[in-house]
């Protein structure tokens, strides 16, 4: 109920101009590629039909792929348009779904995958964790992500420490995790005592575990990533209007 | 005919539409509990009190935790997350909150406990403003869900106070 509420106020607190502006390009973006997703989609479907009355639309779009080369029969064409559209609608969706949640949570990066064993038993490595950035204060037992400076990979770990200044309401944090022996000053840059907000990119809300899994492997074994996107493709291809 | 791979792909959209529906029921339904965790804590003596070198006041102690969670529990909670932190407020600080002890709870069974304890992690000020302190022992839950929204909250334990002067073990 609380995350409602932060919800609100985190959409709220984004500049108004900058989330009208957002907004209308996304808008745009997202009518934009909708518009041409939903053409292939009627192309294919409806190819036997209306063809005709869409062939000049078609060969704009597929101009712009820099296929039109390769049109030389009905046949490759309608294969070029499936090879491009089931990408295309993964993509997309992907796309509007991840800039929706950074519109929503207030965060850069919404979803983080964990990838270390040192928030066991409560996150294993492959969970997935939804942040929440809002104006809150930080507090202690709060599990939060932030960036070392020198290290490219964020940190997941839980804060065990506040002290928040009375006049300029800067927070000095520390943080541990849970499944680690000591604080984590020894991972912060050398001579680091505390993290300060601008460490911090977000506060973890919710979990979801073993779906991270996918993003991992497909970093670690990229011929899985090309199986799995051959796969695909062939099955848009052998699969019937 | 659909082929065998178009059917298998249908299934698998199926399958997964499905079970992220139950993780959205799951996580939902953890908002129709309303627990009644109860918790005693008492400071049986402080074991040192000085200032550190940099300037710092230390604080160790030792603590009786007495707590019943169990009605925390769902069965969507993988484990309980709680720590005890002393909160109070300096001069500079507005807030202070350093924890001194924490447990991860596994299961509904062992959420009702009784434990003696020092303190597990540094009691250090920013500064040396303790003697005398009033301050408070906060115990703090958050749950871990199988799947979905993480809930957290608190119970405060106000009217401790620090000793008057430094001393040594």
């Amino acid at each position: 109920m609380g995350w409602i509420g932060d919800t609100v106020d985190s959409v709220k607190s984004i500049q108004i101009r900058q989330l009208l502006t957002q907004a209308v390009s996304l808008a745009r973006q997202a009518v934009m590629i909708l518009r041409r997703v939903w053409t292939l989609i009627g192309n294919c479907c409806f190819a036997k039909h209306i063809q005709f009355s869409i062939r000049e639309e078609t060969a704009v779009l597929e101009n712009s792929y820099l296929v039109s080369g390769f049109i030389l029969s009905a046949r490759i064409s309608v294969v070029l348009r499936h090879l491009l559209l089931v990408p295309g609608m993964i993509v997309t969706s992907a796309l509007i779904i991840w800039k929706a949640l950074m519109c929503i949570t207030g965060s850069e990066s919404p979803v983080v995958v964990v990838l270390s064993g040192s928030m066991e038993p409560g996150f294993k490595r492959g969970d997935i964790l939804f942040l929440h950035m809002s104006k809150d204060p930080i507090r202690a037992g709060e599990i939060v992500v932030f960036n070392v400076d020198g290290r490219e990979i964020p940190i997941v770990h839980r804060v065990i420490k506040v002290h928040e200044r009375q006049d300029t309401g800067e927070v000095d944090v520390l943080t541990k995790g849970d499944n680690n022996y000591g604080d984590d000053r020894l991972l912060y840059a050398q001579g680091q005592l505390w993290l300060q907000r601008h460490h911090i990119m977000g506060r973890a809300v919710g979990f979801l575990p073993y779906v991270g899994w996918v993003t991992i492997i497909m970093t670690e074994k990229p011929i899985i990533k090309y199986i799995l996107i051959g796969a695909l493709g062939l099955l848009v291809i052998t699969s019937k209007d | 005919m659909h082929s065998f791979v178009y059917r298998a792909n249908v299934l698998l959209t199926l399958a997964l539409t499905i079970l992220a529906l139950m993780c959205v029921i799951a996580s939902f339904s953890d908002n129709f509990n309303f627990p009644s965790p109860s918790a005693e804590i008492q400071i049986v003596k402080f074991n040192g009190f000085q200032k550190k070198p940099p300037g710092n006041d230390e604080v160790s102690l030792t603590m009786n935790i007495t707590a019943d969670l169990q009605s925390l529990f769902t069965w969507n909670t993988k484990q309980l997350f709680i720590f005890v932190a002393a909160e109070y407020e300096t001069p500079q600080n507005s807030l202070n909150q350093v924890s001194l002890w924490d447990a991860i709870i596994p299961a509904k069974e062992h959420a009702k406990f009784w434990i003696q304890t020092k303190n597990k992690y540094r009691f250090v000020d920013q500064g040396s403003n303790l003697r005398g302190k009033e301050f408070n022992l906060t115990l703090h839950w958050h749950i871990m869900p199988k799947t979905g929204k993480m809930f957290a909250d608190k119970l405060v334990l106000s009217g401790f106070r620090l000793p008057e002067e430094h001393r040594r073990g």
